[in-house]
This record gives structure tokens, sequence and C-alpha cells, in this order.
């Protein structure tokens, strides 16, 4: 049985079981745990700059590979865009958000060894997934010198086929990706590596990204043991302040603590 | 009309000798755990001074609290909704620790495991978050306590804002007073606001603010949301944590640790009924002194009819009704106008009020020439400058502290009067509004502030809304996730860096 079957046929089973029961378990089972573990407090320096660039970096990359992996070859074909021209733009938007990430991540990662205060607090795991990010960031840039020697597009549709056929259950999907360079390898093993320690880091505050904030309504939150509403009162009509006011979050019935 | 019930307390600054028991006895039941070492849910500043963390009350530096925006509308300091999650990254209003102070403890051990040597053995201190030695401690909790440090450094002071300041450093006309601080558990808090989480919330039934501990995912909003400074970062857990006004207590009748431990008697707590509903419009008024008075308008007669049906028909318990109409907080605030809120100017409606302190007559050399009002002296003659009071308490508005320190006066007038001379001189009280008997009333509460006139707390009625059966077996308090102490060994989930340390069986 070969390396690549099991990297590429296998792995991102394990990968994805273990992202989605262990996320599970870890929400359900110890949701202390569940937090973003920021340093900012400890020190300000090199994080202001590169926490931004990191992030806003980081995010662009994985979004570009979500879109650019997933995205069924039939629509790319439906609009009209040539293969070769989704590989160029993947590789001057994802060139240029790595560039980002890995200067933002490398100082970060810069400020979590030397700094004292940061390392005597970092755990071996926010070392290590930072490391880990770090790494795959260089290689999947390096990735970039060797796309760039063709530019036709196919290459990039042969690991399309393949993301979208492990989803299809197609146990055979690993053929396609068989005989790429072993750097491209190494990066698939990598990410895949990275979806599996996800549930055990802090990198779970991804899932948690405050985004609701921005539609909870007002900007009170109340919470109240009463196990039934109050009557509303013909006298006070409930105005948008008065409902700003009220519980927010499901606070029937959730005690405080 | 949308009743609510709210613990809230005064101190009564012109009792506080600045004994630092009500800080000593919080952090040993709520703070004394790695990753807060630093903070202090409850502190006592020497005022003037800039405080802990340093200049917290200025808010044009840290974006603490709320403010009006030109078209009128209320929204945090540090911003609207997306503003604040366009600094999830990184948040420009945090203070870094050193704001506070490093946490350093000391090399006690060396002072008897030292060998023999020429020079006596000293425990120098080391930093409680690296571990390293510190040469030299630039900071701590109380860094300018009793005007430690130069005039020109304490003078900082936001509330010296629109005073000439400068006679203030001469040794002659130099004053002090006490501050201590907690978290103001507000009707409109700014780190509820700013919390993206969802994870701070108000209790509908008594007011308290808290932290859902496991729902906080530590965005650090609230920290520079507060604009009191009073939501600490716990860098251990990686969650924020705040003054709880000891809740397990208060819900049991009991009064805050702070409050049970003051040795000057100089505080209050008890219940104010409020009106849930001009909430928004109080803290939103268009001029910063008229916030006073919003806020004494949100507040509802417990006495009046009208209230008392209402507060039944929203659920409020009877013994709850009962309570603020005894409570003392009701009648420092509302009937006799002696409590203030800290800074209302920060518009989030605080709920630890002020009673300002008196203080000696300016100048020695003026003892002969002072201005009297009467048989009493004039306030604005008093050592501590009225406005430099006014710009803690009323946004700068100097009547209504000026009204407070003629009433406080004129209580110790008319008891001297009555007990000395064995006068009732019902002229002194009639002079600053009041009658004999409300002077009285006024002497016994803050005064002679026995235990029960101090503390009017009413049980929380767990038992209607909780069945006692589903909590047999429980924990009681917990700091997090159910029975374990929040900070496991061996955790499978993002492993554990500091252990709690917790007293093992001795063999």
């Amino acid at each position: 049985m070969s390396i690549d079957f099991f990297i590429f046929g296998i792995m991102p089973y394990v990968a994805l079981t273990v992202l989605v029961v262990g996320s599970i378990a870890r929400y359900e089972r110890d949701p202390f745990t569940w937090k973003s573990s920021s340093s900012q407090l400890l020190r300000r320096k090199q994080l202001m700059l590169g926490s931004v660039l990191f992030h806003v970096g980081i995010i662009v990359v994985f979004f570009g590979h979500l879109v650019g992996l997933f995205t069924p070859i039939w629509v790319l074909d439906a609009i009209g865009v040539s293969y070769g021209f989704k590989q160029l733009m993947a590789i001057v938007v994802g060139g240029i958000a790595g560039v980002v990430a890995l200067i933002g991540a490398s100082m970060l990662l810069h400020r979590r060894l030397t700094d004292p205060r940061i390392r005597q607090t970092s755990s071996f795991a926010d070392i290590g997934i930072l490391g880990l990010i770090w790494l795959q960031l260089l290689v999947g840039l390096g990735t970039i010198f060797l796309s760039m020697s063709h530019l036709d597009g196919g290459e990039m549709v042969r690991f399309m086929t393949w993301a979208q056929s492990v989803m299809g259950l197609q146990l055979n999907a690993w053929l396609e990706v068989a005989n790429v360079h072993a750097l491209f390898k190494f990066h698939i093993f990598l990410g895949l590596l990275i979806v599996i320690l996800f549930p055990f880091t802090r990198l779970v505050h991804m899932l948690s990204a405050p985004v609701r904030f921005l539609w909870r309504p007002g900007y009170q939150v109340v919470r109240s043991r009463r196990q039934t509403t109050l009557p509303s009162r013909p006298d006070t009509a409930p105005t948008a302040k008065a409902q700003a006011a009220r519980p927010a979050t499901g606070g029937i019935a959730k005690p405080a603590e | 009309m949308r009743v609510r019930a709210q613990v809230g307390m005064v101190l009564n600054l012109d009792k506080c000798i600045g004994c630092h028991t009500c800080s000593v006895t919080c952090k040993n039941v709520w703070t004394s755990r790695d990753g807060v070492e630093y903070a202090w849910f409850n502190n006592v500043e020497t005022k003037p001074g800039t405080g802990y963390p340093t200049d917290w009350e200025n808010q044009g530096r840290w974006n603490g609290g709320w403010e009006r925006t030109r078209s009128g509308k209320l929204q945090p300091k540090q911003g609207s909704k997306w503003r604040i999650l366009a600094n999830i990254f990184a948040n420009p209003d945090l203070p870094e620790i050193d704001d506070y102070y490093e946490p350093f403890d000391f090399d006690y051990d060396h002072l008897k495991s030292a060998p023999e040597m020429k020079a006596f053995p000293t425990a120098r201190p080391r930093s409680k978050i690296t571990g390293e030695r510190i040469e030299k401690i630039e900071k701590g909790p109380n860094w300018d306590e009793i005007l430690g440090g130069e005039f020109a450094k304490r003078s900082q002071d936001y509330n010296f804002e629109g005073i000439q300041k400068e006679i203030y450093g001469e040794y002659e006309n130099t004053f002090m007073m006490y501050l201590p601080r907690l978290c103001e558990h507000c009707l409109n808090p700014a780190c509820a606001a700013s919390c993206p989480s969802g994870a701070i919330y108000k209790r509908e039934e008594d007011g308290i603010v808290l932290i859902d501990q496991e729902k906080c995912r530590g965005w650090r909003m609230c920290v520079s949301g507060c604009p009191y400074k009073k939501v600490y970062y716990n860098w251990s857990t990686g969650k924020s944590e705040k003054c709880t006004l000891c809740y397990p207590r208060i819900e049991s009748g009991n009064p805050t640790v702070c409050s049970e431990t003051c040795v000057g008697r100089i505080r209050y707590l008890g219940v104010m009924l409020y009106d849930a509903d001009k909430i928004e419009a109080a803290a939103n008024a268009e001029k910063t002194t008229d916030l006073y008075d919003a806020q004494l308008d949100v507040f509802l007669d417990p006495n009046d009819a009208a209230v008392i049906e209402a507060a039944r028909a929203d659920g409020i318990p009877e013994e709850w009704t009962k309570a603020a109409q005894e409570s003392p907080i009701w009648k420092m605030a509302m009937e006799w106008k002696v409590a203030f809120p800290l800074h209302p100017e920060y518009r989030t409606l605080p709920m630890v009020w002020y009673i300002p302190p008196l203080s000696p007559i300016q100048n020695a050399a003026q003892a002969g020439a002072i201005g009297m009002d009467g048989a009493m002296p004039d306030v604005r003659s008093l050592r501590i400058p009225v406005k430099y009071l006014a710009n803690m308490l009323t946004a700068g508005d100097e009547e209504p502290v000026v009204q407070a320190l003629e009433r406080m006066l004129a209580m110790r007038s008319y008891m001297r009067s009555k007990t000395v001379e064995g006068v009732i001189d019902e002229g002194i009280a009639a002079r600053v509004g009041l009658n004999g008997r409300m002077i009285e009333d006024m002497y016994k509460i803050m005064a002679i502030a026995d235990y029960e006139d101090r503390f009017v707390i009413p049980t929380t009625h767990r038992e209607e809304v909780e069945d006692a059966y589903n909590l047999r077996g429980g924990c009681g308090f917990t700091d997090s996730n159910g029975c374990s102490g929040g900070i496991s060994k061996g955790n499978l989930f993002g492993g554990n860096k500091r252990p709690l340390k917790m007293p093992t069986e001795a063999v």
C-alpha cells in the first residue's frame, strides 16, 4: 500500500472525522477551554502589526483554498473562466495574501519564542501550531514557483478533482494526485495534519468568530431565571428601546453559572 | 414602565481611612490565583493620583465607556459593533499588563536558606509571569498611595480638569482623599455591550453583571470597553474576569466581602428599583451634566403605590419591594441627595455611588477669615476643591456636590448642638432643605452605621425558579466547567500550562 494512498486516500477522512468529532467533544465537554488565548495583555509589541497581518492574510488564503478547491469544474466552464486564468488568479491573490500572512506569522513566532513573558506562558500546543502554520505558509508559497512552470491550470484541475472526489467518497481519488511534485504532497499532508490538530489547539476560536455580534439586538444582554414571560403591559407598547433592554440571549431558564 | 431590582452600593468617602482591608479580603477570596495576581476586583486609590491602571480615568486615551455621536446615537466609545469586530485581531485600546503592574513575589525562601554571609540576606523580587528576577519594581497596585511621587506626576489626574492645579502642589495647600473602587454593576454596562460573544450579562433579578466563563472566548473587548477598567483579562485562562458583587453571598442575604470587612463601616448595600425602559434615554442625555439627574429619574420610588403594583406585575418578590423601601441607598441617593455616581459622563449609569468627603478648612492662615455661611463654614473653602469632587462625581456640576457637603456639615452641626448644648436647632436643618427628623435619620445611618442599617439585602428566591432535586450532588460554586477546578491536569484540549495548585492531604 503506497504512502500516497494513505495521505490522499485515507488521511482526509481521518482528518475530517477528528475535526468534527473532536470539536463537538471539546465544545460539549470542556467549553471553558474554548478561547482565542490572546496574549496581547502581556505584550503589545509585535502583536499589533503581526496579528493583523497574519489574520488578514490567512483568512484570504483559507477562503481562497476553500473556493478554489471546491468550486465544481463545470461551474468554471459554465461561467467561462479558463483554467489558466484561474490558476493565475490563485497565484497572484494567494501569493500576496500568503506573503502577508507569512510576515505576520514570522513576527508572531519570533515574539512567541523570544519574548520571555510569552514564551513562559505558552503551552506546547501554542508554539507547535504556530510553527506548523508558519511552515505550511512557507511550503505553500514554495509551491508557487512550481506552478509558475506550468501555467495551463492542468495540475490545479487535478487537485480540484481530487478534493471534490474525496468529498464524493470516491476511494480512488488519490490516483489523481499520485504523481504531483513532492512539495505539493507535503503541503497537503501538513494541511491535513493541521486539520487533525485543530480541535486540540487554540485554532478552535475560528469556529466562534463572533459575527452574530453584528445583528445581536441592541447592546445590552440581560439574563433571567424567569420560567414564564412577563405579561405585556398596555401602557408601554414595546419599543425598540425596551426590546434592546430585554433578554437578548436565550435568557429564559438559563442559570447564571 | 418595566420594573427591575438592583443591588446597589454606596461608599461614604467621608469615613474611608484607606486601610485596604476591602482590597485584601477581596483578593484573598477572588483573585489569589494564577493569571489574576495583577487584578484587584476592589482597590483603593489615593486621590489626587493617576490610579490603577495608570490614568484609567482618561478616556481620551483608553476609549472606555459610551459616547453620544454627533447624530445623537449612543454607542461604545471604542466604536460601533463593526468597529469593535474590526479590532479583534489587535485591540488598540487594550492596556498592557505594565499599565497595571507586572505581578511579583519575593524570594522569601532565601531568608532562611541563605548560607552564612557578611550581608544580611534579602528577599529579592521575581516576576509572577516569567519567574525571572525583577531588578527594580516599577509599579504596584497602589503606586501613588498617600500622594507618593512628585506632584507633576500625580497631577496628571483627570479630575483636575478645569482647575488651576499648580497651587495644590504647594505643601500648605495639598489635599488628598481615598477612593475605593470596584465594578459599578452599571445599568448600561459598556463591557456587556462590547462583548462580541455575548458572554457578559446583567442579571435581571438583582442587576449583578457577570461574565459567563464558558461563553467567554477571550476577545478582550470588555477590558477596553469598561471605562473603570474593572474587567480583567486572566492571562492564564485566557478569559476575562470581574467583580461578582460576591453574588453567592448576596443571594443568601449577606453583604459582599469588601462591605462585610470594611472597618470604617463606610459601605452600604441595598435594593433600588429602576425602570428598565428609561435606561437608553437616560444614558443618552444630551449634556454630560444632565446624566446625574437623568439617572435619578430612572430610579422608581418604592413607596409609590403605582410602582409597587408594577413591581408585583413584573415579578419582583414582595420582600424585595420591602427591602427597597428600607434601602439605605435610596435614602442617600434620592432622599438626602448626598451620594453620587462615579464619573456619570461615561454614560454607563453606574450603581456604586459615593458620598463626597468633607475636608479641613482650606488654610490655617485663613482660619480667622474663613468664609462662614451662618454657623457653618462655606464648603467652597474646604481643602478639597469642590470642582475636583464635581469632576469625579457629577461630570463637573458643582451645585449637587455643594449641597451634599452642606448637608453633611449641617448634620454635624445639628448633632453637636443637640448633644453638646442640648439645643435642637431646626434652623440648621432648614437651611440645607432638611428637617430635624431627617437629620437624625442621616446621623443614624451615616454616622452610627449599624450593621442592619448598612446592609438591607433580601435573599434571592431561587426556590421559585429551580428544582432543588436537580441540584443534588452538585458542586455549588465553581469557577467553571462543572465540578472541575477549571484547569485540570493532563487535559486533552490545549494541555495545562499552570495547574491550579490545591492543597493536598498531608501524610
